[in-house]
């Protein structure tokens, strides 16, 4: 019995190892090059698991260009587009959910029109308007297009809709004015999806690439994924380094998306609903 | 009108007033002056000081070579959609189980997709490279007598770079696939298996048409994906070699943020906007749930 339901899984095992290398496999190689130290980068079959591991390229990185700097830079633009999306999106959510107003309908649709623009290439004129406001090489500049979605509005619509409603009648009826009723009650209970939006917003806002080195000048300003392919551009002869660079780079995002798989993958739903 | 109803209103604006501004100025501004700008010969400095040209600006795209083998390449790149939807929705079915460390697998699989793509365009630099373990690997299973210049060649770049974007997003479509196949009721597939309906046959005669829905959504995001696939362009070949990996969208971009052309540059992003419209609706009507 149980050597049948082994022999039944060998090829679906196979299969998923198969896609799994696929998948990871230029992963795998770019660890234990920033992590190993002598031989052929370009060895084959190539030594996943470096024998003599070595810390030394990330000195080396942090050494060659302002890695932290990178690293901080990419916590202050992901941390206030996480703060900004959350702030703007519930109160807006808020709104369209539980507060009742003329011209409610009008606002939706235009909220959800935004859906249907064609919005791929509106960074160019985006980077114009930014110009404008003279906030270009500014994090600013980065942050202030992308504080607003339709994705994160109607994932926290959503959020306040399934409140039930006496909750909220039985705060007003204790006298909470809007203010606090959205404060004090409506948000602790939407805090799940809060938190979906905020990591969604988070690894994404981390990622970007196009958009922050369009409006980013100086590499003082950069953000790590902008900043490691300007450390492959300076140092491309020295793979372990760049090599080590780029795991940096990886390292927080990744270790967060795997604590919070499970949020992310709801952010992931209300992206695509 | 009474005062309550007014102040009740102020209020809720209040609250959508923030999202409200940045949408419309980011969103629906863009919209409108883009298509307008790309009729002028734009000053980015000073829009007021922009000229209207009327159709200059896409006479010279027409006029330019490059932008001709753009076009070409972006529909060359639209192969990746049929390739990457029968593949995630395979990878769907496979880890659609209650196998044993199968959530290590969807996470493996799903790393790509939380990689940004600077990371990625260097890292597949590196495999790709004529010492790279693509090369090695081929030669070792002596499939190739030379390395091939994967990125260098004019003849391979443009597929690297598809493969690449394949690689990327398979993850992705696989899990939209997989909510679809785990939303899917068991009941029907329970009475086919009674019935005698082998694994085959279950796919294509139920999972398949339950899932249309998905299918065509992750048709119609992945269509549009590659309509305006450009970022992997830039990090790794950046149009090269021979101009052989421009697709439309890097045209637009390579003309606004290199050539700072861009009047230019927006009259490319009119043309791909236009194009990605007619293949959504084209899209659509083809996989709508209810044609037959």
């Amino acid at each position: 019995m149980f050597k049948r339901i082994l022999l039944s899984w060998t090829p679906r095992y196979t299969l998923l190892a198969l896609v799994g290398l696929f998948t990871t496999f230029p992963f795998l190689w770019t660890l234990s090059t920033a992590l190993g130290d002598s031989g052929n980068i370009y060895a084959f079959p190539p030594q996943l698991l470096p024998s003599d591991p070595t810390l030394a390229h990330l000195d080396e990185a942090r050494r060659a260009i302002p890695l932290d700097r990178f690293f901080w830079n990419s916590v202050w633009i992901a941390g206030w587009t996480v703060i900004g999306t959350l702030l703007i999106s519930s109160l807006a959510g808020y709104a369209l959910a539980v507060m009742k107003f003329r011209g409610s309908k009008w606002v939706f649709l235009a909220v959800l029109t935004t859906l249907i623009l064609p919005s791929e290439l509106n960074f160019i004129v985006n980077f114009i308007t930014v110009t404008q406001m003279k906030l270009t090489n500014t994090h600013a500049g980065v942050v202030l297009p992308l504080l607003a979605n339709a994705f994160g509005i109607f994932l926290l619509k959503q959020a306040f809709e399934e409140i039930p409603a006496e909750i909220l009648d039985a705060a007003r009826i204790d006298g909470a004015s809007e203010w606090q009723l959205f404060l004090r009650v409506a948000l602790p209970l939407a805090t799940p999806s809060l938190a979906a939006l905020g990591i969604f917003t988070l690894v994404a806002t981390w990622n970007a690439y196009i958009w922050p080195a369009v409006v980013l000048q100086s590499p003082d300003e950069f953000p790590l994924a902008v900043g490691v392919l300007y450390l492959s551009g300076t140092f491309a002869a020295k793979t372990r380094v760049v090599a080590a660079g780029t795991v940096l780079t990886i390292l927080p995002v990744l270790l967060l998306f795997l604590l919070a798989q499970r949020y992310f993958m709801r952010g992931l739903d209300g992206a695509v609903k | 009108m009474d005062k309550n109803a007014l102040l009740r209103d102020a209020r809720a604006y209040l609250f959508l007033a923030p999202a409200l501004i940045v949408l419309f100025l980011f969103s629906f501004w863009p919209v409108g002056l883009g298509a307008l700008l790309a009729f002028t010969k734009v000053d980015i400095f000073n829009l007021t000081a922009s000229q209207w040209v009327g159709l200059e600006n896409f006479r010279n795209l027409f006029d330019d070579p490059v932008f001709i083998g753009s076009i070409r390449n972006t529909l060359l790149y639209l192969l990746v959609v049929p390739l990457i939807q029968v593949a995630a929705l395979a990878l769907a079915v496979l880890v659609n189980s209650q196998l044993p460390a199968i959530r290590l697998f969807r996470t493996a699989f799903f790393v790509p997709v939380v990689t940004s793509v600077s990371v990625v365009g260097i890292m597949w630099g590196w495999m790709y490279n004529e010492d790279g373990m693509l090369n090695q690997a081929l030669a070792w299973l002596r499939l190739i007598d030379a390395p091939v210049g994967w990125l260098s060649d004019e003849r391979f770049a443009l597929f690297s770079v598809m493969f690449v974007t394949f690689w990327r997003g398979l993850g992705y479509y696989m899990v939209l696939y997989l909510a679809g196949l785990q939303a899917m009721p068991q009941e029907v597939e329970e009475a086919a298996l009674l019935d005698g309906a082998n694994r085959w046959q279950r796919f294509w005669r139920i999972t398949v048409p339950m899932l249309r829905p998905t299918i065509l959504l992750c048709t119609l995001l992945s269509t549009l994906a590659a309509m305006k696939a450009f970022e992997e362009v830039v990090v790794m070949t950046g149009g090269g070699p021979i101009g052989s990996t421009y697709t439309l969208a890097f045209y637009a971009y390579d003309m606004g943020f290199r050539a700072f052309d861009f009047s230019r540059a927006l009259a490319a992003s009119l043309v791909v906007s236009l194009i990605g419209f007619v293949l959504a609706w084209f899209n659509f009507r083809f996989f709508r749930p209810d044609a037959r």
